[in-house]
């Protein structure tokens, strides 16, 4: 292992006091806000989904269950609120395990991975039930 | 120049574990946390495939809903409310420490029992509702 100095941070990183990610405590204050949000919306969404694969779980009753508009704004807001809280989450995970070009091939990734997957489910959403 | 700046002698976690701490089973609690954020990563771009295949029509539906039904998608679907479950509780307990409760070791130690146990009962309660109400 590398030799390790007293002070873990560096005089620059210090001085500029925005940590790790480069912006200070937005990244720590909007994934915690994210946090609250998803208690009430992953309770909803867990029971839900219990409830959809005790039933007869084909095309008909998912469809009719995503239909309805409140569940399809529940939806889109849990799936929204789930990646944002997931990408911020994620980043502090890769931040902590890799440096250098693996970290910004890790961060790119994620992201873009992250992007796609609430893009693509919010799309389904709105076509199942506006469709 | 061969002199290292502090941040490329800086270490690279889990540096800590083994040589400065002594395992505790909260350790295990907080490593859960992460472990079931990353597996809940996954696991809801899996959701969101789900809801791609029903927007795609009953043909494609019908052709996933097998993997979903069989054992191995109930384990992987059982598996999945209750790494939520157990996040949420955490994540909670976590949220408690942010604004400075619940830091001292006698209530850290509890509170910890106290995800494990509200974790299980959340995702028995879940899965026993649709089953049997
Ligand atoms: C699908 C839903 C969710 C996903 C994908 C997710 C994912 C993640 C990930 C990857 C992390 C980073 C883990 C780490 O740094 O060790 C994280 C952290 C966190 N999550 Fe979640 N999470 C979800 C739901 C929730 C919920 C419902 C809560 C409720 C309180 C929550 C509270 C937190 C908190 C407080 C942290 C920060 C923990 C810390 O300080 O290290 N998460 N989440």
């Amino acid at each position: 292992m590398a030799k390790t100095s007293k002070d873990l941070r560096s005089p620059l990183s210090r001085a500029r006091g925005l940590g790790a990610a480069k912006d200070g405590v937005h990244h720590f204050w909007v994934l915690r806000v994210s946090a609250l949000a998803l208690i009430p919306l992953s309770l909803w969404f867990v029971f839900s989904v219990a409830c959809l694969a005790s039933g007869p779980a084909d095309f008909y009753a998912v469809q009719h269950w995503v239909s309805a508009p409140s569940v399809a704004v529940a939806l889109v807001l849990f799936l929204a609120t789930a990646l944002y809280h997931s990408v911020l989450g994620v980043e502090e995970v890769i931040l902590d395990y890799s440096t250098g070009p693996a970290r910004l091939t890790l961060l790119l990734a994620s992201k873009f991975l992250h992007a796609i997957v609430a893009a693509a489910g919010i799309f389904a959403v709105l076509k199942v039930a506006l469709g | 120049m061969t002199t290292k700046t502090p941040a490329q002698s800086r270490p690279l976690s889990p540096f800590m574990l083994g040589q400065y701490y002594r395992f505790q089973w909260t350790s295990l609690l907080s490593f859960g946390h992460r472990i079931t954020g990353v597996g809940l990563a996954l696991g809801t771009a899996l959701v969101a495939l789900w809801l791609i295949a029903l927007a795609a029509g009953p043909a494609t539906y019908e052709a996933v809903a097998p993997h979903i039904k069989a054992w191995y998608g109930q384990v992987l679907l059982f598996a999945w409310t209750w790494a939520l479950m157990y996040h949420l509780c955490n994540g909670i307990r976590h949220l408690f420490w942010d604004v400075g409760m619940g830091f001292d070791l006698k209530t850290a130690e509890r509170s910890g029992y106290a995800v494990v146990v509200v974790s299980i009962v959340l995702t028995a309660a879940a899965w026993a509702v649709a089953y049997l109400g």
